[in-house]
C-alpha cells in the first residue's frame, strides 16, 4: 500500500496474488485486443468469487432454505438432523392467518409503522431545513447532535430510554412533577407502550432521515430559489413549489428505507417491554425470533419470516409507484 | 462526482429573508435539548447514589457523584470481556468487508467481464432483502457446521456486504480509465493495479466504509444473540441486553445499567464526533441514485 501512482511504471514488482492474471498479457504497445478482453474476464471472476462464495452460503442459500422450511415442521430435533423435517405444505400459512398472535403482531408492525414513519420524516424534513436556512457557523454542531442517536448502540439507548420512561423515578416522569403532574406508566399500560416505542423510534432515526434532505436541499440549484424570490414567492410557497417538489427521490428514498427499517423493529421490544404488556409490543420479528429461538417452531417462524418479507416488498413496491406517479 | 470529497456546494444560503436567524435557532436548540437528554439522563444518572437514582421525583444533578454503579456493574459483569469480544469480531468483519467488497467493487467498475450485470443485479437485490429472512437457516448451518460461540460464526454472516461492494463501485468508477490502460500497457497484472493503484486512490472511501463497516458490527444484536449461548463469547450489546433484561441480575439496579450503557455508547459517540464528517458523507454517497 501506500505508493502512489507513479508505481504503475515498475511492473517488474507484480506479484501474484490469488487475482493475478498472467503478467505477460497485453505487453507494451500491443493493442488491447482479444486477449487483454479475456484477461479482464478471468480476472472479472477472479474478483467477484470470494463475495459470490460468502453470498452463495451465508444469504442465497439461507433465503431459500427459509422458503422450504417455512413447509415444513422444522423444529429442535431437526437442528441436529434437517433432513427429517416433514413436508407440510402451506399448513404453516394457514395456520398463520389464524394464529391472534401473529395477527395481533401484524397489526403492532403496522401501527409502529403507520405513526413512525411520517413522523420521522416530517420531523427530519424540518430539521433538513431549519439547518439548511441561515445557521452557518453552528451547522455542523447541530448536524452531529441530531445525528449522534443514530450510530449509538441500540440495545444500550432501548435501556436507557427504558429509565428514561420510568414511572417513578425517570426524566419523563420527573418533567411531570415539575409541572404538579403524575406520569402514567408508559411502558407498562397496553395504550401507552406502543406510542412511547415510537418516541424513542422517531427521536434515534430522525438523524438519518435529515442528513438525507440535507444532501438533496444542498442539490437544488440557488437560481432556482433565486428565480422565485424575484418571482415573489414567499417562503411557505418556495417550500411547496421547489422544494418539495425537487426534493422527491430523497422523500422517496428516506421513505422507503425508513419504512422497511420499522417494518422489522426488533431490538426496541426485546430490551424494553419483552413485547408486554398483554403482546401490546409484540413485533413480527420479535414473534418470530420467540417461535423460531425460543419455542423452535422453525417452520412456522420461516412461515413468518416469508409473510414479513412480501409485507415488505409489496409496500417497497407501492411506494415506489406512488411516489413516481406523483412527480409525473 | 470526484473521489473523495462530496460535492462543495454548501454556498452558504445566504441571509434567509422570513425565516429569521434567532427563531431558527431558538428551534435548533430546542430541538438539539430533546436528542441530547436521554443521554444527559444515562450520563448523570450512572454517577447518582442509590437513593438519588430512586428518588421520586427525580433529582436532575447528582449532588454526590459517585464511581459505586461503575464499580458494582465490573464485578458482576465481566465488561472488558465482551469488550474484547466485540473489538475481535468488528476488526474481523471491517477488514475483510474492506478487501471482499473492494474486489468486487473493482471488478464492477472497471473490469468487462461477461456476467458482470448480473453480479451487480444480485448485488442491488442483496441491498434489499432484510435480515430476518435468513436468521433461522444461518442458524442451522451454523450448529452443523459446530460454529456456534464462535468468532467465525459471528464474521462469517457479514463478512461481505452488499452495501460495501455498491459503495466502492460508485468511488472506483470515477477513477479515470486512462489511468489503468496505461498500467496495463507496461504491464501491470489486474491484482497490481487494484492493490497499487486503485485502492490509494480509494482511501476516503475505505474510510468510510470502515468506519460503517465497524459500527454496524458494533451495534449488531440479533444474530450474536442467536449464535451465542456460552455467556464468555457474547458480544457488548449481548451482554448488555442480557443483563438489563434478567431481573436477577440487574435486580432493576438503574444505576448500574446506566452505567453500563454510558460505557457501551462513549467509545461509539467518541469516534463518531472525531470522524462525523465521513458519516454524513457516507449516508449521502449511499442516498445517491
Amino acid at each position: 500500500m501506500g505508493t502512489t501512482t507513479s508505481a504503475a511504471a515498475e511492473p517488474a514488482k507484480v506479484k501474484d496474488g490469488p487475482g493475478a492474471p498472467a503478467p505477460g498479457a497485453g505487453r507494451q504497445g500491443r493493442p488491447r485486443g482479444k486477449r487483454s478482453m479475456g484477461v479482464q474476464n478471468a480476472a472479472g471472476w477472479l474478483f467477484s468469487t470470494p463475495f459470490l462464495v460468502l453470498f452463495t452460503v451465508f444469504m442465497a442459500f439461507p433465503i431459500l432454505a427459509t422458503l422450504l422450511m417455512s413447509f415444513t415442521d422444522f423444529g429442535l430435533r431437526n437442528v441436529t438432523r434437517p433432513w427429517e423435517a416433514n413436508f407440510i405444505g402451506f399448513e404453516n400459512y394457514t395456520e398463520l392467518f389464524g394464529d391472534e398472535k401473529f395477527l395481533k403482531s401484524l397489526f403492532n408492525t403496522a401501527y409502529f409503522v403507520v405513526v413512525g414513519v411520517p413522523l420521522t420524516i416530517a420531523l427530519g424534513l424540518v430539521v433538513a431545513v431549519l439547518l439548511n436556512n441561515g445557521i452557518d457557523r453552528a451547522r455542523t454542531f447541530f448536524r452531529v447532535g441530531f445525528y449522534a442517536p443514530v450510530v449509538t448502540t441500540i440495545v444500550a439507548v432501548a435501556v436507557v430510554w427504558r429509565f428514561v420512561l420510568d414511572p417513578s423515578d425517570g426524566l419523563v416522569a420527573g418533567l411531570f412533577s415539575e409541572v404538579g403532574l403524575t406520569a402514567p406508566d408508559f411502558l407498562g399500560s397496553g395504550t401507552l407502550a406502543m406510542p412511547s416505542m415510537i418516541a424513542m423510534a422517531v427521536w434515534r432515526n430522525v438523524g438519518t432521515v435529515m442528513v438525507l434532505f440535507i444532501a438533496g436541499l444542498q442539490a437544488i440549484p440557488a437560481e432556482v430559489r433565486e428565480a422565485a424570490r424575484l418571482d415573489g414567492a414567499g417562503v411557505w410557497q418556495e417550500f411547496r413549489g421547489i422544494t418539495v417538489p425537487l426534493l422527491r427521490p430523497t422523500l422517496l428514498y428516506a421513505t422507503v428505507i425508513t419504512t422497511i427499517g420499522y417494518l422489522n423493529v426488533f431490538e426496541e421490544p426485546f430490551v424494553m417491554t419483552q413485547g408486554g404488556p398483554s403482546d401490546s409490543t409484540l413485533t413480527v420479528s420479535l414473534n418470530m425470533y420467540r417461535e423460531g429461538f425460543n419455542f423452535f417452531h422453525m417452520g412456522y417462524a420461516s412461515a413468518m419470516a416469508y409473510v414479513l418479507f412480501v409485507v415488505i416488498m409489496g409496500i417497497t413496491v407501492l411506494q415506489l409507484r406512488l411516489l413516481k406517479d406523483n412527480t409525473k | 462526482m470526484t473521489v473523495g470529497r462530496a460535492p462543495a456546494r454548501t454556498a452558504p444560503t445566504g441571509a434567509p429573508r422570513n425565516l429569521r436567524r434567532p427563531l431558527v435557532h431558538v428551534l435548533l436548540s430546542l430541538g438539539l435539548l430533546i436528542m441530547s437528554a436521554p443521554f444527559l439522563w444515562m450520563a448523570l444518572s450512572s454517577f447518582k447514589t442509590t437513593s438519588e437514582l430512586s428518588a421520586s421525583p427525580p433529582v436532575w444533578i447528582p449532588t454526590e457523584w459517585t464511581l459505586a454503579n461503575f464499580r458494582e456493574l465490573l464485578d458482576k459483569l465481566d465488561l472488558p470481556l465482551y469488550f474484547m469480544n466485540s473489538v475481535i469480531v468488528a476488526v474481523l468483519v471491517t477488514v475483510s468487508n474492506l478487501v471482499f467488497c473492494s474486489m468486487l467493487g473493482y471488478a464492477l467498475a472497471k473490469l468487462r467481464f461477461t456476467g458482470r450485470d448480473k453480479i451487480f443485479g444480485v448485488v442491488l437485490g442483496a441491498l434489499m432483502v432484510p435480515g430476518n429472512l435468513m436468521l433461522l437457516p444461518l442458524f442451522v448451518l451454523m450448529s452443523k457446521l459446530k460454529l456456534i460461540d464462535s468468532y467465525a460464526g459471528l464474521v462469517l454472516p457479514f463478512a461481505a456486504g452488499a452495501f460495501g461492494v455498491f459503495l466502492m463501485r460508485q468511488f472506483m468508477q470515477s477513477i479515470p480509465d486512462e489511468l489503468l490502460e496505461a498500467a496495463r500497457m507496461d504491464g501491470a497484472g489486474e491484482w497490481y493495479i487494484f492493490w497499487r493503484i486503485v485502492m490509494p486512490l480509494v482511501k476516503p472511501a475505505l474510510a468510510t466504509l470502515s468506519i460503517f463497516t465497524f459500527l454496524g458490527s458494533w451495534n449488531n444484536f440479533v444474530w450474536p444473540l442467536i449464535a451465542t449461548n456460552d455467556p464468555d463469547k457474547y458480544t457488548l450489546p449481548v451482554a448488555l441486553a442480557t443483563f438489563a433484561t434478567d431481573p436477577n441480575k440487574a435486580g432493576g439496579s438503574n444505576g448500574m445499567l446506566m452505567a453500563g450503557a454510558f460505557l457501551v455508547v462513549l467509545p461509539v459517540l467518541i469516534l463518531f464526533i472525531a470522524l462525523q464528517r465521513h458519516f454524513t458523507q457516507g449516508i449521502a454517497t449511499a442516498g445517491m441514485k
